[in-house]
């Protein structure tokens, strides 16, 4: 089974984007299966089911979304391997923009839109520096030399990225990543391999449940700013 | 970048029908005008061109050049202004035209201040280098995209969609981008416009519907046309700066009608 993990910020297209890849994968008989991680609430999984394709939800709710991910892709993997699923994608929001969902060796895409900023690129770190493929939404909203500034940017963040223009209203530009879906290496596994990127440490009275702001209340791993 | 023809091999219409023009070649030098009612198609035919479609589009359509495919992002051989009125770009614009210049890997010095006094003859209203992207106005923003694609995004192939929405100077815009040896794509609703060109597609329900080639008999209309064309922006301006209309106006309005009629 092939797995691609798919991050980008909330709203960037990420769902309509995968939606047009699926239909153009479905095209050639590959069967896929999606996994939407979200923090509180998603309705992206009916959209899937709507589609008839095979969906499954996770919402890490008071959770790090991230931890939450790395803790379930595993028996996610195991139900994409039941179903007979060819190729299984993984879709998580950004989130804090600290972290990125990419695994080595498994093919990683970060989906980011032309309206979000031009500071963007390099403010959404490593989901967007470490993705194989970084996939940019919404080119038909601005102007040819905006969408090329704004790829610019990309490619200077994360170089050896492949960098794709995809619209998901129309379609266009998602045949040609369904093609590279289908062509990344098949991941016989998850057990021992590793994230591209560490995730966010945290482990302080507020990962615990405390609310009140003071000194005292502060326990555990805490970083001051110099002011 | 040296291209001789862009072929444009035909898909479907809206409803999955063939298109009823095969093919479309398109040769250096030609102008082309695609017409036909909003919906027709026409933003789609030319953002096929701009992305090179490989019938991956919601067309089907696929675009060789010199009669090969190519990959779109390997090579820019189109410079488009789309309908877009207004950038969303974060930036001050001076910025913004060197950051594009660069991208484009453009070294020449001066290029920001070109462009910005290439604008600037288009745009009624002054822009300048520290002003902010996004608050441009609908005329400045597209003044300063036609500036912008006619000597930063230069290239074989230049693809337009209806210039004449932009307040400003569409005569003038065309002349800038579609410099000699060109291919240009012209969108438009405007039947000067429509009448420049010695081609133009009929768009209908997403398809090329007809090529119609332009004659002696049409070229004559078009003297008409600009004369109208030239009457109307008169009065564009005068009324844009606050004067009235009187009986002297409509006189010389009565007076051309019948000067019209005797012809």
């Amino acid at each position: 089974m092939r797995l691609i993990t798919v991050s980008g910020p909330p709203s960037s297209g990420k769902t309509a984007v995968i939606c047009r890849v699926i239909e153009a994968l479905r095209q050639q008989a590959v069967k896929v299966g999606v996994v939407k991680f979200d923090c509180l609430s998603t309705e992206d999984d009916e959209r899937y089911k709507s589609m008839g394709v095979l969906v499954r939800k996770g919402l890490s709710g008071a959770l790090c979304p991230d931890h939450f991910f790395v803790s379930n892709i595993e028996a996610c993997f195991h139900w994409g391997l039941d179903e007979g699923i060819d190729i299984l994608i993984s879709e998580s929001a950004g989130l804090c923009n600290r972290c990125s969902p990419h695994i080595k060796d498994v093919m990683s895409v970060c989906v980011i839109d032309n309206l979000s900023g031009q500071n963007t690129p390099k403010k959404i770190g490593p989901m967007l520096k470490s993705a194989d493929i970084v996939v940019i939404t919404k080119g038909d909203i601005v102007s040819q030399a905006e969408r090329e500034v704004f790829s610019f940017r990309v490619k200077n963040v994360n170089p050896r990225s492949t960098t794709m223009h995809v619209n998901g209203l129309t379609g266009q530009g998602a045949e040609e990543l369904a093609r590279l879906f289908a062509e990344s290496s098949d991941v016989g596994g998850l057990g021992e391999r590793q994230l591209r990127f560490a995730m966010p440490t945290a482990l302080c009275s507020y990962c615990l449940g405390e609310k009140r702001i003071g000194e005292e209340y502060q326990k555990g791993n805490i970083r001051k700013m110099d002011i | 970048m040296d291209i001789n023809e862009i072929k444009i091999v035909s898909g479907t219409d809206k409803n999955g029908n063939s298109e009823s023009v095969e093919e479309l070649t398109i040769r250096k030098g030609d102008i082309l005008v695609l017409a036909g009612p909003t919906g027709s198609g026409k933003s789609l035919l030319l953002s096929d061109i701009e992305q090179l479609a490989n019938g991956d589009s919601p067309s089907g359509r696929r675009v060789l050049v010199d009669n090969k495919v190519m990959d779109p992002f390997s090579m820019r051989i189109t410079a488009c202004l789309s309908q877009n009125m207004h950038f969303v770009m974060d930036l001050d614009v001076g910025s913004f035209i060197g950051l594009h210049a660069k991208s484009r890997k453009i070294e020449t010095n001066n290029t920001v201040e070109k462009v910005l006094k290439q604008a600037n003859d288009l745009a009624g209203e002054p822009l300048s280098a520290d002003m902010h992207l996004a608050s441009l106005s609908g005329g400045q923003s597209r003044a300063l995209m036609i500036s912008d694609a006619a000597l930063i995004s230069n290239a074989p192939v230049v693809l337009i969609d209806e210039i004449e929405n932009a307040g400003i100077n569409k005569t003038m815009g065309i002349q800038l981008l579609s410099t000699e040896g060109k291919m240009v794509l012209i969108a438009t609703h405007d039947p000067t416009l429509m009448l420049t060109a010695q081609k133009r597609i009929i768009m209908k329900n997403g398809a090329m519907f007809r090529l119609i080639q332009s004659d002696d008999v049409e070229r004559k209309h078009l003297k008409y046309f600009l004369e109208i064309d030239r009457v109307l922006e008169g009065f564009r301006h005068s009324l844009r700066h606050g004067n009235r209309l009187d009986e002297e106006t409509l006189k010389r309005l009565v007076e051309l009608e019948g000067a019209n009629h005797e012809q």
